[in-house]
């Protein structure tokens, strides 16, 4: 019965598969370049603007991104599935060894930063907290905002769910890589957590720059002790004085240098560049 | 010849239902055995990702630490190897990434080289060390000494309180808030629905005339067309904040707010399948009712709605699975804090909404991919069990009537 069913199911597989043979066969006639591009989620609207942008220049090229985690294009660029691999982290260690296993050279292109700001409600007296205090916000350990220095009122905290690439960064990044307390709300996007944080008195949250919206408070950070409080802003992650921003990359195998090139030249050019302000994300220079 | 071609006629016909009835039980057999096969490997596997290892200084007289212990050493909640019964030594973490933090570029070597070699060196030199590392990693000659880590039990699975499947070194699987969060959310949503859905049934069936019916079943029959993401964004925006407002609480993402959500996506089933019941209650029991004096309200509660009790309670059984089951509006509403809720006003995590929410990222045939699919079992249990139990009841009332 299970083969039966199996069998069926592979009659419009087959078709699929020998249909996108097909394809490809004439593309190569007109000597088109087709390149796959997989990888973290913060990347994708980034990499979807700059293929469209590409591909409307130059017919010659298509283009077709995929979402899934920085790990899952990794993962795939180890495999050789993707052309090329988007990432809002560096390499681990873990996977840099994998890919010496593997044999493979990666070469990795930064394409531009992206910077996390702590966001609160916009009634919220308080506008600025150290690295330390926001850890033990997360971790549990403060509870109320008298207890750095605001109103009597019940903390909130908001976090994205943990298969976000956010939510590790963050974890690692601010937290010091403990785990967030059990009593932290998790949220399904970022969206969420503006709208939500919009509208709860004592919330806290945090988000991409990009997604920054004037019905919450941006808070100023210090990674010094209290010594210096940097509020975020596209200039001071630019010059890197605001601690909590992260580079993104296009990660690719050595051996398909030319095939990414087009796309890669195109980012980081000037007018890939203006793309990347357009998203909300900070260019290069 | 032609009563021939008859009889194979209705023999095919035959053959035909009989088969998709087949097809159709062997794919509910088959969709659960793939269920309990992929959840059960959970109990088989240790919590910590496979090919690792977690080891300490061989001087070091701990031999043993539970999940939850390696996950207090971990977030620096205990400091010192004193706690955990060894000696009076500060202890360290160590992690691969952390590797280039005391080693030089030089001394690891091109292409990891040396990497084994300056992890057990780290590990002799330091006397409070616990690691984690990969077994690829382990060098010739280890000097260190493992810790063992017990293989998840289906005790623990059920009664542990903590759920943190993606936790470092070791997940700990604690899956009770999430049960007690799902009972909460689907057992307020019926309490709110079904008095409702029932009154507006009757209303439907009995009382309303013909024109007000064929206005008012469409519009509610649309709210089962409503996608469920709408609803979620809904309650975000109006209903969270009204909650919020009207019992003055610090966070308006709550149980209640998941509950009212879902009491309104399982009123359309309800109303429904309650409505069609009543209304199939035969005329001459009703006009005999009426005519012995009985009053319309009368009728009502000691003719129709006994009658049909077996209708409504369907339509509640399905209301409550809608429940249950749902998923992207109560991922939306409920905060997904996995606390043991003790009231429906504080934030819950459900069942369906993890599995959405971490299913995609988790690797395919891991200890947290087949501890989702364990969680997809336990659901099942619970919808199966509330069937059997409805069944249970509308057998009796039924031996009793005849």
């Amino acid at each position: 019965m299970k083969k039966q069913f199996l069998a069926l199911l592979m009659i419009p597989v087959m078709t699929l598969v020998s249909c996108g043979e097909g394809s490809k066969e004439e593309s190569e006639e007109k000597e088109k370049i087709s390149i796959t591009v997989k990888g973290s989620d913060t990347v994708l609207p980034l990499a979807q603007m700059e293929a469209e942008k590409l591909m409307e220049k130059d017919s010659s090229v298509s283009i077709s991104v995929v979402g899934g985690g920085t790990g899952v294009g990794i993962t795939a660029l180890l495999e050789g599935t993707t052309d090329l691999a988007m990432a809002s982290r560096d390499l681990k260690t873990e996977e840099a060894l994998q890919f010496k296993g593997a044999k493979k050279e990666i070469v990795k292109t930064l394409i531009a930063y992206d910077a996390l700001t702590v966001i609160v409600h916009p009634e919220n007296k308080i506008g600025q907290l150290t690295r330390e205090q926001i850890e033990k916000i997360y971790t549990g350990e403060i509870t109320n905002w008298k207890e750095v220095g605001g109103e009597d009122l019940k903390i909130v905290a908001y976090s994205r769910e943990s298969s976000s690439g956010t939510y590790e960064y963050f974890k690692e990044e601010v937290l010091d890589d403990k785990n967030y307390a059990s009593n932290i709300l998790s949220m399904p996007a970022t969206g969420a957590i503006v709208q939500s944080v919009s509208q709860t008195k004592g919330a806290i949250g945090y988000i991409g720059l990009a997604y920054q919206s004037k019905s919450v408070k941006q808070l100023a950070i210090s990674y010094d002790q209290g010594k210096t409080f940097i509020s975020p802003s596209i200039e001071t992650a630019k010059n890197k004085s605001y601690p909590i921003s992260r580079p993104l990359f296009f990660m690719y195998d050595k051996v398909n240098e030319e095939k990414v090139q087009t796309i890669i030249e195109f980012t980081i050019s000037e007018e890939g560049q203006k793309i990347v302000t357009e998203i909300g994300y900070i260019p290069l220079n | 010849m032609r009563t021939k071609f008859k009889k194979f006629q209705e023999k095919f016909i035959e053959g035909l239902l009989m088969l998709s009835g087949t097809v159709t039980s062997l794919t509910v057999v088959l969709i659960v055995i793939f269920l309990f096969n992929e959840g059960l490997g959970v109990f088989n596997k240790k919590p910590i990702d496979e090919g690792y290892v977690i080891a300490i200084n061989q001087s070091n007289p701990v031999v043993k630490l539970s999940p939850a212990q390696i996950k207090d050493i971990y977030d620096q909640k205990i400091k010192n190897w004193k706690q955990l019964g060894g000696h009076d030594e500060k202890i360290v973490l160590f992690k691969v990434d952390d590797i280039t933090d005391y080693y030089t570029d030089e001394e690891i070597g091109k292409n990891f080289a040396n990497l084994p070699h300056c992890i057990n060196d780290f590990i002799v030199k330091n006397k409070g060390v616990i690691a984690f590392f990969s077994e690829t990693y382990l060098p010739l000659k280890f000097t260190g000494k493992y810790i063992d880590v017990d293989k998840i039990k289906v005790s623990e699975f059920l009664s542990g309180e903590e759920w943190f499947p993606t936790a470092k070194p070791v997940a700990q699987m604690g899956v009770k808030p999430l049960i007690y969060g799902t009972l909460w959310v689907s057992f307020g949503a019926i309490i709110f629905a079904l008095p409702i859905g029932l009154a507006a049934a009757i209303f439907l069936s009995e009382i309303a005339n013909k024109r007000i019916r064929n206005i008012l079943k469409p519009l509610i029959e649309l709210l089962a067309g409503i996608p469920s993401v709408v609803y979620g964004f809904f309650g975000l925006v109006i209903i969270v904040p009204l909650i919020q407002e009207t019992f003055n609480l610090p966070v308006g993402e709550t149980g209640l707010a998941g509950s009212i959500i879902l009491g309104i996506m399982a009123l359309p089933t309800i109303i429904t399948i309650s409505e069609d019941a009543m209304r199939n209650t035969p005329r001459a029991m009703k006009e005999a009712s009426l005519a012995l004096g009985a009053s319309k309200w009368q009728t009502i509660y000691k003719v129709v709605i006994p009658y049909s009790a077996s209708g409504i309670t369907a339509g509640a059984i399905l209301g409550i699975g809608r429940a249950i089951g749902e998923t992207m509006a109560v991922l939306m509403v409920t905060g997904n804090a996995a606390i043991i809720p003790h009231t429906l006003l504080e934030p819950v995590r459900t069942i369906p909404a993890t599995i959405a929410a971490e299913l995609g990222e988790a690797p395919s045939g891991g200890v947290h991919y087949q501890a989702l699919f364990a969680l997809g079992c336990i659901l099942f249990i619970i919808t199966l069990l509330i069937n059997l139990a409805v069944e249970f009841v509308t057998n009796k009332k039924k031996q009793r009537k005849h």
